[in-house]
């Protein structure tokens, strides 16, 4: 095995720690700012949207790096169900993580709500306003942030069980910085 | 019963230190969730919780806004001087006619309730500029806000919760609320003396609440702005209007609008260096300097279950580049706790006659 294809490209890896931090940001930002009437709840939303187009734009690089460079090989050792669980949650996880600014973005437009990113900065409504749809989108936008923080916990205690249980360089792929403890 | 060689070394095998550590930063991260989400506070005070209350002060506004429950939509323009233009730089200052959509209600939580019901009236409005800038301000014809506080506001709707025997609010309930609050003193007293009239279009509305305007310079300045009604006001009574019936109100601006339109004049008060911005409860000095930046033109009236008001959100935070939100806490609450009503309500469309939901329900 060559040492390309045992890890991630750079670009790959600085683009999965950036949103690492960027999306466990949004979800605690997003279900904080959804429980508090205090004035924190204006930082927040001010945050939640610019932060949220900005992670739209980095998955679109993402998933085009992924599509040029795939992924390292999962170790051959790797029982069938623990491959098949690693495919799904990535499937989810690309999938949750293309869905969330794009269901909030349709969500804002269906309500009405003017899309202020930064200062003078708008996107135009996707949709136009309608409270069914609107009502839609809330519900799925705040179902699939939780499914969204499950399946990072998932993903999370899987590159944990990869680095500490069966030490087989998995989280070494993404975080080669990472010494590989001994068997 | 000893256990054998073999399960030893299975259970050493699972290396049980090991997933305790993977464990343990999965329960910690999944609990600061939890915290960040207030799971783990109970007694914070959340949108869910203010308009849960707000939703229980008697009638059923199941599909209606949870506060300004009764209200009628307008439609017209903004027609800027100006003479806003040199306080801020929000492209709904800038002279010309923007289009207009509001909305005039009572202070209720019933959207059945007879209009001599309500002391307070409001207008609500959406000023909408070309560039897709929007300024949207919901204002009371009061002049000043009741509580400084969020507590404390919530601590008020508590007390206005309808009892199930009587459908009214505990009287005790509000004396010993107004024991413990003497900042509502000047509500109170405008409550008390202020005249009633007949009319949405003889009252003045006010946004209470401070804002900022920027300048094309940069510079900041503390606000807080009223439609001044152009009408002259014709002192009624509550027994008055109430003998006009429950809709007097709506009927009132229905008939003044068939004869023309009707026009409130956007002035703005610039704060002194010392006035309260953070503390809706205390005016400012009548002497402060106020700039007449535009007139309101209403045009035409529609009734709020089929008009154009009905399923917008009057966030008093939706602003234009020009324009910032000061930091009176009451301000920022209004946003999520508007948000909360508007997302129940845009759930309820529909529903409402069918009696499938209450008003405490979540959505």
């Amino acid at each position: 095995m060559n040492a390309r294809s045992d890890r991630f490209t750079p670009l790959q890896r600085g683009l999965h720690w950036l949103m690492a931090a960027m999306i466990l940001a949004m979800l605690f930002i997003g279900v904080g700012m959804v429980s508090t009437v205090s004035p924190r709840y204006w930082q927040l939303v001010s945050i939640h949207k610019p932060l949220g187009i900005s992670l739209l734009l980095l998955v679109l690089i993402r998933l085009w790096q992924r599509w040029r460079h795939g992924a390292p090989p999962l170790p051959e050792d790797l029982p069938w169900w623990q491959r098949a669980a690693a495919l799904a949650s990535h499937v989810a996880l690309y999938a949750l993580m293309l869905a969330m600014p794009l269901i909030g973005w349709a969500m804002l437009s269906a309500a009405g709500y003017p899309i202020v990113l930064y200062g003078p900065l708008r996107l135009p409504p996707v949709l136009p306003q309608d409270a069914g749809l609107y009502t839609l989108l809330h519900r799925a936008h705040a179902a699939l942030a939780y499914l969204l923080f499950l399946v990072i916990l998932l993903h999370l205690g899987a590159a944990l069980f990869h680095a500490l249980i069966r030490r087989d360089g998995v989280l070494q792929s993404m975080a080669p910085w990472i010494r590989r403890p001994a068997a | 019963m000893p256990r054998s060689p073999t399960t030893m070394a299975a259970i050493r095998r699972l290396q049980p230190g090991r997933l305790t550590v993977i464990g343990t930063v999965l329960a910690v991260v999944a609990g600061s969730f939890a915290y960040a989400g207030g799971w783990l506070s109970p007694d914070r005070i959340s949108p869910e919780r203010v308009v849960n209350a707000l939703s229980a002060r008697g009638g059923n506004p199941v599909g209606h806004r949870r506060n300004h429950s009764k209200g009628i939509c307008f439609t017209g323009q903004f027609e800027a001087n100006g003479a806003g233009a040199g306080l801020s730089t929000a492209s709904v200052l800038a002279a010309g006619r923007y289009p207009v959509t509001g909305r005039f209600a009572i202070a209720t939580g019933d959207p059945a309730a007879p209009d001599a019901s309500g002391r307070v009236r409001s207008m609500a409005i959406r000023i909408a500029a070309p560039n897709g800038q929007e300024w949207r301000s919901g204002m009371n014809n009061i002049p000043v806000f009741p509580v400084a506080t969020v507590e404390a506001f919530y601590e008020q709707v508590l007390a206005a919760r309808a009892l199930p025997a009587t459908g009214k609010p505990d009287p005790e309930a509000l004396r010993a609320f107004a024991a413990r609050h003497p900042e509502a003193a000047a509500f109170n007293q405008w409550a008390r003396t202020a005249p009633w009239t007949t009319s949405f279009a003889e009252e003045s509305y006010n946004s209470l609440n401070a804002f900022r305007f920027i300048d094309a310079a940069g510079l900041r300045r503390s606000v807080r702005w009223s439609m001044r009604a152009t009408l002259p006001q014709a002192a009624s009574s509550q027994e008055a209007l109430a003998r006009l019936g429950p809709d007097a109100l709506e009927q009132d601006l229905e008939t003044r609008l068939q004869a023309g339109p009707l026009r409130w004049h956007l002035v703005v008060t610039i704060a002194g260096p010392d006035d309260p911005t953070e503390d809706a409860t205390r005016a400012w000095p009548a002497d402060r300097e106020q700039v007449d930046v535009g007139t309101l033109i209403v045009e035409r009236a529609q009734d709020e279950a089929t008009g154009p008001c009905r399923d917008i959100n009057y966030d008093p935070l939706v602003l234009p580049t020009g324009i910032e939100p000061s930091a009176d806490p009451i301000l920022l609450a209004r946003s999520p706790a508007y948000a909360n009503s508007f997302t129940r309500r845009e759930a309820e469309q529909g529903r409402a006659a069918t009696g499938m939901a209450k008003p405490g329900d979540r959505s």
